[in-house]
């Protein structure tokens, strides 16, 4: 792997210096170029569709996967996500909290931090790729998938806490590498090491894809889309610099500034968001009409139920998630007596990433008209299998145009926006990726370093590349994640019933209650 | 007669103002117990990023330590070297809610803090700690200048 990655890089700056004398444009094909040969093989493998034909249309087996993954959980913990919703909001508003822990890392504060690694572009970005290509049926499924995934969210986050290493300095690390390894020995079941092992290696490789180069990419597109087209690896310097001034020169102002002004920004898209839906109300039944009309028939769109299904699902996986595995490494820090707790809380979390803000991003794109309907048929024009836009814009631009139709300033608003999520994601997942990085190669100061080093360079690749082969690396390596960590919830499911039943019952008979603030 | 005195310290020069009025105060007193408080200030709704969490803990415990090394513990030597009863009390959380909630549980007779020391813009869109406990405390508070 290590050496694997030195030989890749060393190809990379040869080529970036061979590249140097030619036109910038010239590097930026060139990067794409080598990218998207180094990828295809494995993006193949990840969307390879099943050997059959589903409604007529392709289906890529993956899908399936997170489905029945996210479905089983749902069934198996008796709909957690509905009947612990309410005792989860208790938790983080802090019902639960000892006073004598105070100082420790609130619940409140586990959700914050794992939210600000996964409100982000894809929230932006990639549900207006969903609904580009699925349209506004896609968000049906995408819904249905974050009410699903609550429950993945739910099973792993709390594995994620119960089998965390804590070191003797105090600090600790978490997450499916941990739990994989630990909670395989405890059952007995064989396997363990080599399942972590494989899951820290995808964890980097999404650690470089969504987390950073993804984020990368279309925060170039959203500068560019403002400032005018310029080469995108001078984006990509200056995100890098930034990024290496924080993680590895250890400039914590920076982080510190993105993470307080990441949730207002947040905040202020769903505002924006709610005028804009609320200005067009006699539209929203409309939306909704659309939204479940295209679930089921798809109005025209490229495979139809299926496509729009596919298209939900991915992009929900994609922005919360769920089943992924990288929340469980953020939730592992909260110093709980009880696990399952953080389990509780974690499941808020696709439901505010996709239930509540992706909606929001579909409404405003749906409501906005920016996707074009044939008047004859109703069904939306599509051109190689995308739906054919006003402004002829797709991802984030897609989103931009959506609300400049109500507000004309809002494409500045998101490109801010745009910038702060893109970052703060990049700082979360630099840290996912530099868990699953010292599981492999130890901790220590110079591993580390050479990993947040790969990381910078990849900011640049990654806003040079052309969307297409960022957008599948980046999904084929998340959803890798998703292949191993599902498998392992499932053999480790059982211990999370006991911790579920265990406190359950202890919540009844009144010895878990609420301290009195 | 016996009596509880609550002493609320913030580490800054206005301590030792606050510690001569206790004792003066204590030695008035057949029976008195001095508990010294300091609060780190901290809030369980702050954002931090994946990093500050995983080291959340061991900051705590430093945290904890610094307070108790620098601050209550040469306060809580002097007042048993002048031959009061004394004791000290770490925690985190809002400075003025937990300064009367430990009154309270301890069944103080009284909390001393010292004016207060935050100044510019804090202070004005916050209010002072001191502010904040003379206005909600459930224990009578004297504030030395």
């Amino acid at each position: 792997m290590k050496l694997g990655l030195s030989t890749f890089l060393t190809a990379l700056t040869v080529g970036a210096g061979s590249a140097v004398a030619q036109e910038a444009k010239g590097i930026d094909e060139t990067v794409n170029e080598i990218f998207a040969n180094v990828t295809g093989p494995f993006v193949n493998l990840i969307f390879a569709p099943l050997p059959f034909n589903v409604a007529g249309a392709a289906f890529p087996w993956i899908v399936l996967w997170l489905v029945i993954g996210a479905s089983v959980f749902t069934l198996y913990f008796g709909f957690i996500q509905f009947r612990a919703f309410r005792h989860s909001i208790e938790l983080v508003k802090g019902d639960y909290a000892d006073p004598n822990d105070a100082g420790e890392v609130s619940h409140f504060q586990a959700l914050a931090t794992a939210l600000s690694g996964t409100v982000g572009l894809g929230n932006i970005a990639g549900v207006a790729v969903a609904v580009g290509i699925g349209g506004p049926g896609a968000t049906f499924w995408m819904i249905l998938a974050g009410l699903l995934g609550m429950a993945s969210k739910f099973t792993e986050c709390t594995l994620g806490v119960k089998y965390r290493n804590e070191y003797p300095d105090g600090t600790v690390s978490g997450g499916p590498m941990y739990y994989i390894s630990k909670g395989f020995a405890e059952r007995g079941v064989p396997g363990g090491k080599f399942l972590a092992v494989l899951f820290s290696v995808f964890c980097i490789l999404g650690a470089l894809g969504g987390g950073n180069m993804f984020q990368a990419n279309q925060a170039h597109a959203q500068i560019s889309g403002i400032v005018g087209e310029y080469p995108g690896w001078i984006t990509g310097l200056l995100f890098a610099a930034v990024v290496f001034a924080v993680i590895v020169g250890g400039i914590k102002s920076i982080a510190r500034v993105t993470e307080k002004v990441v949730p207002f920004m947040g905040i202020l898209y769903v505002l924006a968001a709610i005028v804009i839906i609320l200005a067009n109300y006699s539209q929203i039944g409309w939306a909704f009409g659309q939204i479940f009309a295209g679930a089921f028939t798809g109005l025209g769109v490229a495979g139809g139920m299926v496509g729009a299904l596919i298209q939900g699902f991915k992009r929900a996986a994609f922005s919360n998630e769920a089943g992924v595995g990288s929340a469980a490494i953020a939730h592992s820090a909260v110093r709980t007596k009880e696990p399952i707790t953080e389990g509780f809380v974690s499941l808020l979390e696709p439901f505010i990433d996709t239930v509540v803000i992706c909606t929001m991003t579909a409404l405003v794109i749906t409501i906005s008209g920016q996707l074009m309907v044939d008047p004859a048929t109703g069904l939306y024009l599509t051109e190689g299998g995308t739906i054919q836009t006003v402004g002829g814009t797709s991802g984030v631009a897609l989103t931009s145009a959506a609300f400049a139709t109500a507000f004309s300033w809002f494409p500045y608003v998101l490109a801010i926006a745009v910038i702060l999520f893109a970052f703060s994601t990049m700082i979360s997942w630099s840290y996912y990726g530099l868990k699953a990085w010292t599981y492999l190669f130890g901790e220590g100061k110079t591993t580390e370093v050479v990993f947040k080093l790969i990381f910078c360079v990849f900011v640049v690749i990654g806003a040079a590349a052309n969307l297409g082969p960022v957008i599948d690396f980046s999904d084929a390596a998340i959803f890798a994640m998703a292949v191993v960590n599902i498998s392992a919830l499932y053999v480790l499911m059982p211990v999370v019933k006991k911790e579920l039943n265990s406190y359950q019952s202890r919540r009844k008979s009144g010895e878990i209650r609420k301290f009195a603030h | 007669m016996s009596a509880k005195l609550v002493v609320g310290l913030d580490g800054s020069g206005s301590g030792n103002r606050v510690l001569d009025y206790a004792k003066k105060l204590a030695s008035m007193i057949e029976t008195c117990e001095v508990i010294v408080v300091y609060v780190i200030e901290w809030s369980p709704f702050s954002f931090q990023t994946p990093e500050e969490n995983a080291e959340r803990h061991k900051r705590r415990e430093e945290e904890i330590q610094a307070a108790n090394d620098r601050v209550v513990n040469p306060a809580v030597e002097q007042l048993k070297k002048d031959g009061f009863n004394a004791r000290g009390v770490v925690r985190h959380g809002n400075v003025a809610d937990l300064l009367d909630q430990i009154a309270v549980d301890e069944k103080a007779d009284q909390i001393i803090v010292a004016r207060t020391s935050e100044g510019g813009l804090v202070q004005r869109v916050f209010g002072s700690a001191t502010g904040n406990l003379v206005m909600h405390a459930r224990v009578p508070v004297t504030v030395i200048g």
